[in-house]
C-alpha cells in the first residue's frame, strides 16, 4: 500500500507522517510540491507546517502548486487525502473542505496535548476508531480557528461531517469546536491536530493517532 | 505609471482577534477615540501607464482568486494615480 507525503517549501512534519505511514505497515513514498506526478500512490497526506511561510493566508499560496493540481482533480474522483495543520489549511484554500481557518482567538500560538472526540469513523482514516472515542493527540498551530457560514456549519452537523471535535474546551475558538471535517463523499479528511505525532508512547502522548494511519491502509485492502 | 490597489478585509461577521488586539492596546497608550477596529490588507499593484479595461478585470480576477479567500475575506479593487 503506497501512501504519499507531500513537501512543500516549509512543510515540517512531512518526515514525521512518512514515518507514521511505515509504522502502520504500509510504504510511505515521498512527493514534491513542483512536481505533477503522484507516483502511483493510493492516498496522500498534506503535512504540518509554515508552507510558503505562510504567505498570504496559511496554505493560499501552496493550493497553486503543480501537486495540488494533480491532488484536487484525484479527490474530485473519490483519492483519499487526508490534510494535518497546514495540510487543513491547504484543503480548505483548495476549495476540497469548507470553511476555513483563521488566527486563534487569543492570537497565541497553541502547543498542547488535546483531548478530542472522534466523531465520525466512516471514513477511510478514521474508520479504526469507535464513534465518540476520546483521543489525546497534540496541537500546534497559531491559525488554527476553524470559521464556516451558519449554512456551512448546517450541512455539516446535519450530514455528520464533523470528524474530529475538541473535548474538554476549545482552545481557539473554533465553530462548534470542530477540531477536524470531511467533504460530502468522505474521502478528504482534514483535521488541525497531529496524528503522526501521537504514534509512540516515547516521544508522544499517546498512540492514539496511529490508528489514523492504519485505518488508511485497512480502508485501502477493503477495496 | 499607474498603482492598482487591491484592499482585503475580513468579512464582517468573521470575528478578527488581530483588530480585536489592537482596539484593546490603543486605550493603554491613552487613544480613547477608538469603538472598534479591524484590520485587513492593502496589495499596491504597479503597473505601465494608464490600467486598461483588460488588466482592470485580471486583477479583479486574482483578487477573487489568490490575494483574498472569498470564504471570509471581500475585496475592493481601485486605481490610484
Amino acid at each position: 500500500m503506497r501512501i504519499g507525503v507531500v513537501t512543500f517549501p516549509g512543510s515540517l512534519d512531512d518526515s514525521s507522517a512518512l514515518r507514521a505511514i511505515r509504522l502502520a505497515g504500509g510504504e510511505a513514498v515521498p512527493l514534491f510540491h513542483a512536481s505533477d506526478d503522484l507516483k502511483e500512490v493510493q492516498a496522500v497526506v498534506l503535512p504540518g507546517g509554515f508552507s510558503y511561510g505562510d504567505y498570504l493566508r496559511c496554505g493560499a499560496i501552496s493550493r497553486f502548486a503543480p501537486i495540488m493540481e494533480s491532488i484536487i482533480v484525484a479527490a474530485e474522483h473519490g483519492f483519499p487525502v487526508l490534510g494535518i495543520c497546514n495540510g487543513f489549511q491547504i484543503l480548505t484554500e483548495s476549495h476540497l473542505l469548507p470553511g476555513a481557518l483563521i488566527r486563534n482567538q487569543d492570537l497565541h500560538f497553541i502547543c498542547t496535548d488535546q483531548p478530542v472526540t472522534v466523531e465520525n469513523t466512516n471514513t477511510p482514516w478514521t474508520r479504526g476508531y469507535t464513534q465518540g472515542q476520546r483521543i489525546v493527540i497534540p496541537i500546534k498551530n497559531g491559525e488554527g480557528s476553524y470559521q464556516a457560514s451558519a449554512e456551512t456549519l448546517a450541512e455539516l452537523e446535519g450530514e455528520g461531517r464533523v470528524v474530529l471535535r475538541y473535548a474538554d474546551k476549545n482552545p481557539n475558538g473554533s465553530q462548534n469546536n470542530i477540531a477536524g471535517i470531511t467533504n460530502a463523499r468522505g474521502n478528504v479528511v482534514g483535521v488541525m491536530p497531529h496524528p503522526e505525532q501521537a504514534i509512540e508512547s516515547l516521544t508522544g502522548p499517546s498512540e492514539d493517532g496511529l490508528i489514523f494511519f492504519s485505518s488508511i491502509l485497512q480502508s485501502l485492502v477493503a477495496r | 505609471m499607474a498603482t492598482i490597489i487591491v484592499e482585503v478585509m475580513l468579512k464582517p461577521e468573521i470575528l478578527d482577534p488581530q483588530g480585536q488586539a489592537v482596539a484593546s492596546a490603543l486605550p493603554r497608550l491613552g487613544f480613547n477615540f477608538a469603538k472598534s477596529v479591524r484590520q485587513g490588507k492593502r496589495f499596491e499593484i504597479v503597473v505601465d501607464g494608464e490600467p486598461t479595461h483588460t488588466q482592470l478585470a485580471e486583477v479583479e480576477a486574482a483578487a477573487e482568486k489568490l490575494l483574498s479567500n472569498p470564504v471570509i475575506e471581500t475585496y475592493v479593487v481601485k486605481v490610484e494615480k
